[in-house]
């Protein structure tokens, strides 16, 4: 390729860090079009992430590094690089702060941390709107910045903090104050604040989460580690999907589709290589559920992915995971080194003749790439906007490959129903919903955590379980499923906890979350929440979204300063129109999804009741 | 050289059976039975991106509606066009678009419009317009929160850094076709690319550099594929500045580029005796619609004194 | 493969084409002394040595040989002259030219190797072959390799020349060679020039005229006093400069027909002003590909400015030979008449067709996409196909102790010849006339980026500013002509021509370079 490239030099910090990530560079072109170009490519987020962390921001000569190594044309690094949110393209201090003022902690006093910090540290970072800040790149001296959900709703309020330099930090932590923020960001470690992690039924998803050291191979060996893929490689390829097909197992990231129909369509796709990519970029605003499993049991994720890999004949899986969770990334880091040395992970997994490897891929903070095909476009190296389907993934993933992407919590759940079969793990759950889930209770409950339950649970007995809300106060409404789920009025929470018990109660399990709203928490305020969230997390693509999102957060500016256009009712009428070409026209779920919970609260909850107004 | 003819595909649209050749989209199937489908974002020399999302159609069976223009034509599908959630999906989109957009240039809009009634204003008066170098700034994740008075566009100063075209970006309805053009899709200088994201979501060079400091060769092909006339000739901007630019006085002439030896064919749009405008036919075998500097801003040697 | 040839930046809509199928697998080659942005997209750069040519293509045929890779069936069924061939190419192999061509023999085997097991292949060239003083056996090793592989008379091979300018293969199509009558038909054979004459009424000379070389020896020599120049510009864009404007000032009668007052209009006695036949005329051009295509009117031409046409018949009439047409169709129709190639090309069909690739015999016909099917044949239709053996003969501007720099010419993106054209519009990326340099040789001179140099050849000097160009190996520098007024490069060429094709050898200077 003929590119042209930037004229900024790198500092030998940036250089060494990018070299670091692409190991020897090979920057003397010509090659474009070969085969390795596409191998390059995909090194150009690792890159972009090397660079933040080295400096705590991306310059220009850094990009400009970074794309001549990997043959990367500057203005599409740019693009790139510009997507992500945790990625800074002009200069900011090396210890920085992201505090969550989502759904959650916006209820556990998110405000209160906010303005401690601002007595403190002083303004938020906010985005220059000089124009030479973003061709010169200005340093603002802003040391921390609100965030979106950070998925520590269990430890609300959550700050994460990144401290840049030649030994990079990141530490993420619930039980936010001021002064742990301020701790953090001189370097040091900040105590994890306690959540629940609790089962009222068989134990399987959290058979060794809060029990066993996570971080030790021997002792998940001990607790019946790797007992699922011996059987599985006695098995064979054919009976390890038999067995997930017959269990029923559905994708647990929200789409519920057969796991075991996906697996087996990899399997037989006539292209290869085929890979197996596990989705841990959970960011839905309330879920946690996946963050528990990776940092409290990351060798059972790894163990599934090595067991999905040889079902479907792939020699290579992806765990992409949200780039707010460092301290999963280093437990799955450390777990995949221990699996190489221990025989696990390589040339010969568990002394077969199937090779197997897995690569830890971070994501920079976007929403949007928990959508698969956004997922793939970004470990390829591209932004992370999805694109239409069909072809799907099992066609046509990661890098145009079959592919069986499957969530954090579907892969756990194969232990199970491999070591013990299909029968077993429908002793568990309901005859639509075979097994059991995680949810992920938090908000106005007395003991927010992670909870394994089988399905067909109701909603009432969870809470109860969860200690119920704090004070005796009534419920105002229960957030089920997300973000992009629904609310549950409090005379709807006999909802039983399955898919079927979902879908015939108009509701939807999404992640798992519920998040318990009392009655003194702002309904619309939360809701104006939500549409924020949408608008700052759609990629932009479509039109239906990109401009939906931000005429819906109008909308519910509007509800909640009470200056309508025209009543509430036409604002409804014109949130329905919104919300119908939103569901019907954007190109993948965020937009589809992106007025559900505010049209369901709407509908459910009935804020303004038609004699106010 | 003899190939299998294509297998071909049998479907129903609005309940006319049609068969087309198998890879076909049901935009093509669409335009097989003369069944009206609006594009703004497709061209026919560009890979379909479906991001304007005005194609969609209804499709028996599909949970949402699917874009016409890159879903692929598969045996018995059964397409609706013009039923109540087409109509609705596509007067909302005309609606964002409208309220968001100055889509002041695009005659299909305008047609659009009155078709489907839509009314843009019916999100509130157009916010005002952003200071020069304001949405270059935005951040991912990070937007000034709202008070719903006013809707939010992506009204901005127009970019003038070169004098063969402008940059109004505030017609810009982010069809992605000028990042394809100069990509993969034509010429491969890769000198602009989607920063940013949402609603922030913007065409960038890298670090907003001025065109002639970015990779640019100028060979407009950006400008050529651009449906709303945010990417426009210098000599056209500034006839529309003045006031003179005047259709009614336009002649349109193909001929053939007169500098190197490749031929490419160039359809010259002529006011007052001076043009105005170089474009190339998107079918045309030589070109697909693709040119280069000379041949898309070096005819002004037959102007002036010589 | 593309030889001598930047299409990226001579060629860049023919370059898309090369684009998509390198997307699709095709193996790109780039044979050039710069690393060009073109051979920026190669699978491999062959850094040949400025006018090595023939030895590179020898020694290609060398290692196609020494790897039995030749296409035997081909060569046996439809070639003659193989075994002189071969005998002359046993003595290229890639080794002996290594210090010839500078290119690694290992990377010739490897191009030789995917260029002779293509199924498809194709060489096309530009002026990187054809301005030296031994253009045409330049082409003429590339012909052999054509051969050599049977990559000729099939869709998707063959050897092609790019045309560097809209009708340059028009002008030779329509007659405007020495040598030749419309339609590639030979001046020197009677019955064509018979029929010619029944035509045109009137007596052609029997004898094949000058090409340019020869015109200006001619005029040297006082044997050409006047001179009709339609549409060129000799006094900025031939070599060797100061002696082509001596020649031009010393005629006795100078017109110059032109769209713009160039420096040669300057000369003349007396100035045609013509119309851009682009845009201010009806008519016709022929690209690269040989295919006829329509050119229109859209613009009025300024002033006095005439259509070429109307300017040819008016003085046809004065002269007293009138031409009996006056505008291009009938122009056109008449060499439809009488050339067989053209026979089937009528106006409408140009226009639904989208231009039509000769030949073309009749209004049925579509035209022809390729050429030399008739080779693929068994038995070949009509003559064998000749190899003709070449032999390196090296630039003749001798790189010595005196002129230690090798200057090389060509164009930019953005601009076109002598600028008379390109000049007319603000391109962003102009940034006017330098010498580009080595780094290494730039360092060597102590000169900066940027700094003014007298370089000085054999046959003049000019003051330029320097540029220092990474993607230039030391030892050869680089200059384009689009500058003329600021900067003439074509002081310093040199006019050594080749015999048979008149064309000088723009390519290959020897210069040294001065500090100031």
């Amino acid at each position: 390729m003929d590119l042209k490239h930037l004229e900024d030099t790198p500092t030998d910090a940036e250089r060494q860090a990018v070299d670091d990530v692409v190991g020897q560079s090979r920057s003397d072109g010509g090659h474009a079009l070969a085969p390795d170009a596409r191998a390059r490519r995909s090194l150009l987020l690792p890159a972009l992430l090397a660079l933040q962390a080295r400096r705590g921001w991306v310059s220009r000569g850094g990009l400009g590094y970074v794309c001549r190594v990997l043959e990367v044309p500057p203005a599409e690094a740019f693009g790139v690089a510009s997507f992500y949110a945790l990625l800074a393209l002009a200069e900011r201090p090396a210890a920085f702060a992201h505090l969550c003022d989502d759904v959650a902690c916006s209820m556990a006093g998110a405000d209160q941390l906010r303005a401690a910090m601002e007595q403190r540290f002083g303004a938020p970072h906010a985005p220059e709107h000089r124009a030479e800040v973003h061709t010169r790149g200005h340093a603002t001296k802003a040391c921390w910045a609100k965030s979106p959900c950070l998925g520590l709703c269990d430890q609300a309020p959550a700050a994460l903090v990144t401290v840049a330099g030649s030994s990079p930090s990141a530490q993420a932590f619930g039980g936010a104050t001021a002064e742990k923020v301020a701790a953090a960001m001189a370097g040091r470690a900040i105590e994890p604040a306690s959540y629940a992690i609790c089962a009222n039924g068989p134990r399987r998803l959290l058979a060794r989460a809060g029990l066993v050291d996570p971080t030790r191979i021997d002792l998940y060996q001990a607790h019946g580690g790797f007992e699922a893929l011996h059987k599985a490689l006695a098995m064979g390829p054919a009976a390890v999907i038999a067995a997930v097909t017959d269990s029923k197992l559905a994708g647990r990231g929200g789409a519920a589709f057969p796991t075991g129909k996906k697996w087996e369509a990899v399997s037989k796709a006539a292209a290869t290589p085929r890979y197996v990519v596990c989705n841990a970029d959970e960011s839905e605003p309330g879920t946690f559920k996946d963050r528990v499993l990776l940092e409290e049991d990351p060798f059972a994720v790894l163990e599934a992915m090595t067991i999905a890999g040889f079902a479907v004949g792939a020699a290579r899986g992806y765990l992409y995971l949200r780039g707010e969770y460092p301290k999963a990334a280093s437990r799955i880091a450390g777990a995949i080194q221990q699996m190489r040395a221990a025989g696990f992970l390589g040339s010969q997994v568990a002394g077969s003749g199937f090779a197997f490897d897995i690569e830890l891929r971070s994501g920079a903070g976007a929403y949007i790439c928990g959508e698969e095909t956004a997922l793939f476009a970004s470990i390829e190296g591209y932004r992370g906007e999805p694109r239409s389907k069909p072809p799907f993934p099992v066609h046509s993933g990661l890098f145009a490959k079959p592919t069986a992407i499957n969530n954090v919590e579907t892969l756990a759940a194969v232990l199970h129903i491999v070591r013990e079969g299909a029968a077993s793990y429908a002793s568990a759950g309901t005859a639509g919903s075979p097994g059991t889930k995680l949810f992920c209770v938090s908000g106005r409950v007395a003991n927010p955590g992670v909870y394994e339950t089988p399905f067909g649970t109701p909603l009432r007995s969870l809470l109860e379980m969860a200690g119920g809300v704090p004070g005796g106060r009534p419920i105002q409404a229960v957030l089920l499923g997300g973000a992009a789920g629904g609310f549950v009025s409090p005379a709807g929470l006999d909802l039983e906890l399955s898919f079927e018990g979902a879908r015939s109660a108009g509701a939807t399990l999404g992640s798992g979350v519920i998040l318990v709203l009392d009655d003194t928490i702002p309904l619309v305020p939360m809701l104006r929440r939500i549409a924020e969230f949408f608008r700052d997390e759609s990629c932009g693509q479509c039109v239906p979204c990109r401009v939906g999102t931000v005429r819906q957060e109008e909308l519910l500016a509007r509800l909640e300063s009470g200056v309508t256009r025209g009543g509430v009712e036409a604002e409804g009428l014109l949130l329905a129109d919104l919300g119908q070409a939103m569901r019907d026209a954007s190109i993948c779920g965020l937009g589809q999804t992106a007025s559900s919970a505010i049209e369901s609260a709407l509908r459910v909850l009935q804020p303004f009741p038609r004699s106010t107004r | 050289m003899t190939q299998a003819p294509p297998k071909s595909v049998n479907m129903r649209i609005d309940g006319h059976e049609v068969s087309v050749p198998e890879g076909s989209t049901i935009l093509d199937a669409c335009r097989k039975l003369a069944v009206e489908t609006p594009t703004f974002c497709w061209a026919e020399n560009l890979t379909p991106v479906n991001v304007c999302r005005i194609c969609v159609v209804e499709l028996e069976g599909a949970r949402t509606l699917v874009p016409a223009c890159s879903r692929k034509a598969e045996p018995g599908m059964s397409i609706r066009t013009d039923s109540a959630r087409v109509r609705l999906s596509r007067k909302v989109v005309l609606e964002l678009l409208g309220s968001s957009v100055d889509m002041s240039l695009s005659e299909t809009f305008a047609k659009l419009k009155s078709q489907y009634g839509a009314d843009p204003d019916r999100f509130g008066p157009r916010a005002p317009r952003a200071a020069a170098g304001e949405r270059e700034a935005a951040e991912p994740g990070h937007h000034e929160v709202p008070d719903g008075s006013a809707a939010a566009s992506v009204g901005q100063p127009v970019k003038v850094d070169n004098e063969l075209f402008v940059r109004d970006y505030e017609k810009c309805m982010l069809c992605y076709k000028c990042v394809e053009a100069c990509g993969t899709d034509a010429q491969n200088t890769f000198a602009i690319a989607v920063a940013g994201r949402g609603f922030d979501a913007r065409i960038s060079t890298e670090f907003n550099a001025s065109l002639p400091d970015s990779a640019c060769v100028f060979c407009g092909n950006c400008v050529g594929v651009c449906p709303t006339g945010a990417l426009m000739f210098k000599s056209e901007s500034d006839l529309r500045e003045r006031g003179e630019w005047d259709e009614s006085k336009q002649t349109v002439t193909d001929t053939i580029c007169g500098y190197c030896g490749v031929g490419c064919q160039l359809t010259l749009r002529v006011q007052d005796n001076r043009i105005v405008r170089v474009t190339s036919p998107s079918d045309h075998s030589v070109t697909g619609g693709h040119l280069c500097i000379k041949g898309r801003f070096g005819s002004t040697f037959v102007e002036g004194d010589r | 493969m593309l030889w001598g040839s930047n299409a990226r930046e001579t060629h860049p809509i023919f370059f898309h084409h090369v684009l998509k199928a390198v997307k699709r697998g095709a193996r790109l080659y780039v044979v050039d002394p710069r690393k060009t942005s073109t051979a920026d997209w190669a699978r491999a750069w062959l850094p040949v040595e400025v006018g090595s040519d023939i030895a590179l293509a020898n020694a290609f045929a060398h290692a196609i040989l020494a790897e039995s890779l030749e296409d035997r069936e081909f060569i046996g069924r439809a070639t003659s002259g193989f075994e002189e061939y071969q005998k002359v190419v046993e003595r290229y192999s890639p080794e002996a030219m290594r210090s010839v061509t500078g290119v690694d023999p290992d990377a010739i085997r490897l191009a030789a190797r995917d260029y002779a097991t293509a199924k498809n292949a194709m060489i096309c060239w530009t002026l990187g072959i054809t301005e030296h003083h031994n253009a045409v056996d330049n082409v003429l090793a590339l012909i052999n390799l054509g051969l050599l592989t049977g990559h000729v008379g099939k869709w998707g091979s063959g050897l092609n020349p790019l045309r560097g300018q809209n009708n340059v293969q028009g002008g030779g199509d329509s007659g405007a060679l020495p040598h030749k009558l419309p339609g590639f038909q030979d001046v020197e054979d009677d019955e064509v020039r018979s029929r010619f004459e029944r035509v045109w009424g009137r007596r052609i000379p029997p004898k094949n005229g000058w090409h340019l070389t020869q015109m200006f020896d001619a005029m040297e020599h006082g044997k050409l006093t006047t001179l009709y120049v339609i549409g060129e510009n000799p006094a900025q864009s031939e070599a060797n400069a100061n002696h082509c404007l001596k020649l031009l000032r010393g005629l006795e009668f100078l017109v110059v027909q032109d769209i713009m007052m160039t420096k040669t209009a300057e000369l003349a006695d007396v100035v045609l002003p013509a119309s851009a036949s682009f845009c201010e005329a009806e008519g016709t051009v022929t690209n690269s590909e040989r295919r006829v295509q329509r050119v229109r009117k859209a613009v009025e031409p300024p002033g006095e400015a005439r259509d070429d046409i109307e300017i040819l018949s008016e003085l046809s009439k004065r002269l007293e030979v009138d031409i009996g047409f006056s505008t291009a169709r009938a122009a056109f129709d008449e060499m439809r008449m009488l050339s067989p190639m053209h026979r089937g090309m009528t106006y409408e069909r140009l226009e639904a067709l989208g231009g039509i690739q000769w030949p073309c015999p009749d209004e049925t016909h579509p035209g022809t996409p390729f050429l030399h099917g008739r080779l693929q044949e068994n038995p070949v239709r009509g003559p064998r196909a000749k190899f003709h053996p070449t032999e390196h003969a090296p630039p003749v501007d001798r790189v010595d102790a005196q002129f230690p720099i090798r200057l090389t010419t060509g164009r930019r993106l953005d601009s076109y010849n002598t600028g008379v054209q390109s000049g007319g519009f603000e391109s962003p990326l102009r940034r006017g006339e330098t010498l580009d340099l080595s780094e290494d040789d730039a360092r060597k001179l102590s000169v900066l980026d940027g700094e003014r140099v007298r370089v000085v050849s054999r046959r003049g000097s000019v003051e330029a500013p320097v540029r220092v160009d990474p993607s230039l190996r030391p030892g050869l520098a680089f200059m384009t002509f689009h500058f003329p007024e600021e900067v003439d490069t074509n002081l310093l060429t040199i006019d050594a021509t080749d015999p048979k094709s008149g064309t000088a050898e723009f390519k290959a200077s020897a210069i040294r370079v001065e500090k100031l």
